[in-house]
């Protein structure tokens, strides 16, 4: 075998990091993502630090941070990071705990895969909107199968969707069963990743189930371990549709009770008209997300092993 | 320990991928499993490990009967063809990974790894990852990990086939020390003639599952049972001519015969290796290509309707197209049924 290098093949577009050709190329990306993307967050950043605007109009007044002091203090926003980090602290966790679970028990199967592949996947193709009608019949106080089913269980009815107290447990349930599908594809790919010859090897050495899973699974399946954690935290810090679902998108349940940052920023903006507030909270939830993201780059440095 | 193999069959859906009969490992020998692709060699070393069911036949492990034992209960090591080393762990932590299953005291463990360490002499990669190691470093590892828990039986799946050619030859050296050093019963699984010929004690030769011939490698060559097994061994190979057979001779050409005293009913099939040829003056033939082969020339000549090869020593110069004069070495010369490939033998070797 050779270790000559080969020298690249000459670009048949000349030098493109000086070439205007390749910019052309690339100029109705730049537009769309101009437009959709780049837009947007300026005019955010821009109605954030207004103390007042009209939306209509285009006009806004007084520069400041008046706006963010504002949704700081309100408590409905404290109450959405409240209830986003329940569903992001509990809720995660739980998913993910099930979908391995789940993802486990699906490659351990040798008969029957491809039935279970297609149930788990139902809610993944299913639009959100029509789970939540599901949902709300399941939670329903007088029929619902939650309270029938608890019933067994010795445990009184439960007013799920109408108790203050509870309509956060039902919205972190809902987004615990609406991500799970995904989440178990994504254990899937990674555990039929991993060489068997592995598994075989531990057999060989009598290696026991419990150290199989911690010593050899875990640590080969720790990078898509890694990647479902950073999506399912994104994806938990945006839930939206669960509550809008839920509740029609006229309120976060009674008393806005069940309300995550993101509905915080929708109601805001279309049932409140407070853009400037819509838009101070949406600048602080980026915050959220960007310390978020810094963070698990520096865990994934630490503890995850990319083989 | 000497393992026995009785009637051990291996069906998968539609073919017989093992079928042994009666086969016997020796104790304390390194022995090849030899066989082209397809022959079901890693399928019967994974039905000694355990890894696999058999259908039916019963495996001995001496006297103890092993055939529903787990894997982990047989006290085998197994190296894989592409080692199958865990990544995530160093060196050290992947040779001590048996020991910390059998709740080895830590102390001890490192003693052990340590001599598996020096025994492989990988002593000053212990702290690396596998992925920091070369394809013979990485091979070195998975002989310790194999062999640190004192296996009765070591069984190596095709070890090499993922070395060049050089570190190949190295290791295959290598693996005949260390299976010398510790006396452990192997069985080496190749598909590669050459390295079954050229370290293992004895060779059992498979084609579809079934075993063809088991003894040394040299009797293998020598006196192959059929024509597999005398096509299977030898680089370059053997040719095969329809030389006639007439009053006791073999007719290699009109002019040419040499006595044979076989009785025969049906076609035979004369087998001549390429080193039964020599300068001589029985038989004038016409060279058609000349190879340089470093050790030796091969030459290729037309005789009997096809193409013989012959090996001629490096220092004779021939060119293609000249007229050299050959004669034949008898004992390179075998005659197989031309229907079945089953040898026949001259009357007196009976
Ligand atoms: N799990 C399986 N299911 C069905 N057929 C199989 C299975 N494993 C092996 N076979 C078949 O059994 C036969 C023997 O396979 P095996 O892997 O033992 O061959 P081998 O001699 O090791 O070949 P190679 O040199 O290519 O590794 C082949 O015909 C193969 O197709
Ligand atoms: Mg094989």
């Amino acid at each position: 075998m050779s270790r000559k290098k080969i020298g690249r093949p000459e670009n048949p577009l000349g030098n493109t990091r000086f070439s205007g050709r390749a910019y052309l190329y690339l100029l109705p990306a730049f537009l769309v993502l101009a437009v959709f993307v780049l837009y947007p967050i300026v005019m955010t950043l821009r109605m954030g630090f207004y103390e007042s605007y009209v939306y209509l109009t285009d006009v806004g007044s007084g520069f400041g941070l008046s706006s963010f002091r504002y949704v700081l203090r309100d408590p409905a926003f404290q109450l959405a990071i409240r209830n986003t980090l329940i569903i992001v602290l509990v809720g995660v966790p739980i998913t993910i705990a099930l979908a391995l679970g789940a993802a486990l028990f699906i490659n351990s199967l040798t008969r029957g895969r491809g039935v279970f592949q297609t149930i788990y996947f139902i809610p993944y193709v299913t639009s959100t909107i029509a789970i939540g009608l599901a949902f709300r019949w399941l939670f329903h106080s007088d029929y619902g199968y939650v309270n029938y089913v608890l019933s067994f269980f010795g445990v009184a009815p439960q007013k799920w969707l109408t108790d203050p107290n509870l309509t956060v447990v039902s919205v972190t349930i809902f987004t615990i069963w609406n991500g799970l599908a995904f989440k178990i594809v994504l254990f899937l790919a990674g555990l039929q990743k991993i060489d068997p010859q592995y598994y075989q090897a531990a057999r060989i050495d009598g290696t026991p189930p419990r150290r199989v899973f911690f010593r050899i699974t875990m640590p080969l399946l720790s990078s898509t371990f890694w990647m479902v954690v950073i999506v399912s935290v994104i994806h938990a810090f945006k839930t939206y549709n669960e509550v809008y679902s839920m509740y029609d998108g006229k309120s976060a349940g009674p008393g806005n009770s069940a309300i995550t940052i993101v509905y915080y920023i929708y109601d805001m903006f279309f049932n409140r008209s407070q853009v400037h507030y819509a838009s101070a909270a949406a600048i602080i939830f980026l915050l959220i997300v960007l310390a978020l993201t810094a963070l698990q780059k520096w865990i994934s440095k630490r503890f995850v092993h990319y083989v | 320990m000497e393992l026995r193999l009785k009637n051990l069959v291996k069906d998968f859906t539609g073919t017989r991928a093992v079928d042994t009969g009666e086969l016997t490992i020796l104790d304390g020998k390194l022995t090849g499993l030899l066989g082209p692709s397809g022959c079901g060699k890693s399928t019967l070393l994974y039905l000694i490990s355990g890894l696999q069911k058999p259908t039916s036949g019963r495996i001995y492990f001496g006297d103890r009967d092993v055939t529903d034992l787990p894997p982990e209960k047989r006290e085998i090591g197994l190296v894989f063809q592409n080692y199958a080393l865990y990544p995530h762990m160093t060196v050290a932590q992947n040779i001590a990974f048996p020991l910390v299953n059998r709740k080895v005291k830590k102390a001890e463990i490192r003693e052990r790894t340590a001599k598996m360490a020096s025994l492989v002499q990988i002593e000053e990669l212990l702290n690396r990852k596998p992925n920091q190691l070369s394809g013979g470093q990485q091979q070195r590892v998975a002989i310790a990990r194999a062999l640190v828990k004192r296996p009765e039986i070591l069984l190596l799946d095709e070890p090499l086939s993922n070395l060049d050619a050089r570190l190949r030859l190295e290791m295959r050296e290598e693996i005949r020390r260390i299976q010398t050093e510790t006396g452990v019963t192997t069985v080496f699984v190749t598909h590669d003639q050459e390295e079954a010929m050229s370290i293992t004690d004895e060779i059992i030769l498979m084609k579809k599952g079934v075993v063809q011939q088991q003894c040394g490698p040299q009797q293998m060559y020598l006196d192959p049972v059929n024509q597999f097994v005398a096509s299977f061994l030898g680089s370059p190979p053997i040719d095969y001519f329809r030389f006639p057979l007439r009053d006791g001779r073999l007719w290699i050409t009109e002019g040419y015969s040499l006595p044979m005293d076989v009785r025969h009913e049906g076609g035979i099939l004369t087998g001549i290796r390429p080193e039964a040829w020599g300068r001589g003056d029985a038989l004038q033939v016409q060279i058609q290509t000349v190879e340089h082969r470093g050790k030796d020339t091969l030459i290729t000549f037309g005789l009997a309707g096809t193409r013989a090869r012959a090996l001629l020593d490096i220092t004779d110069t021939v060119r293609p197209g000249e007229t050299i004069g050959v004669t034949l070495r008898p004992q390179f010369l075998y005659l197989f049924d031309a229907e079945s490939g089953v040898r026949i033998r001259q009357e007196e070797e009976q």
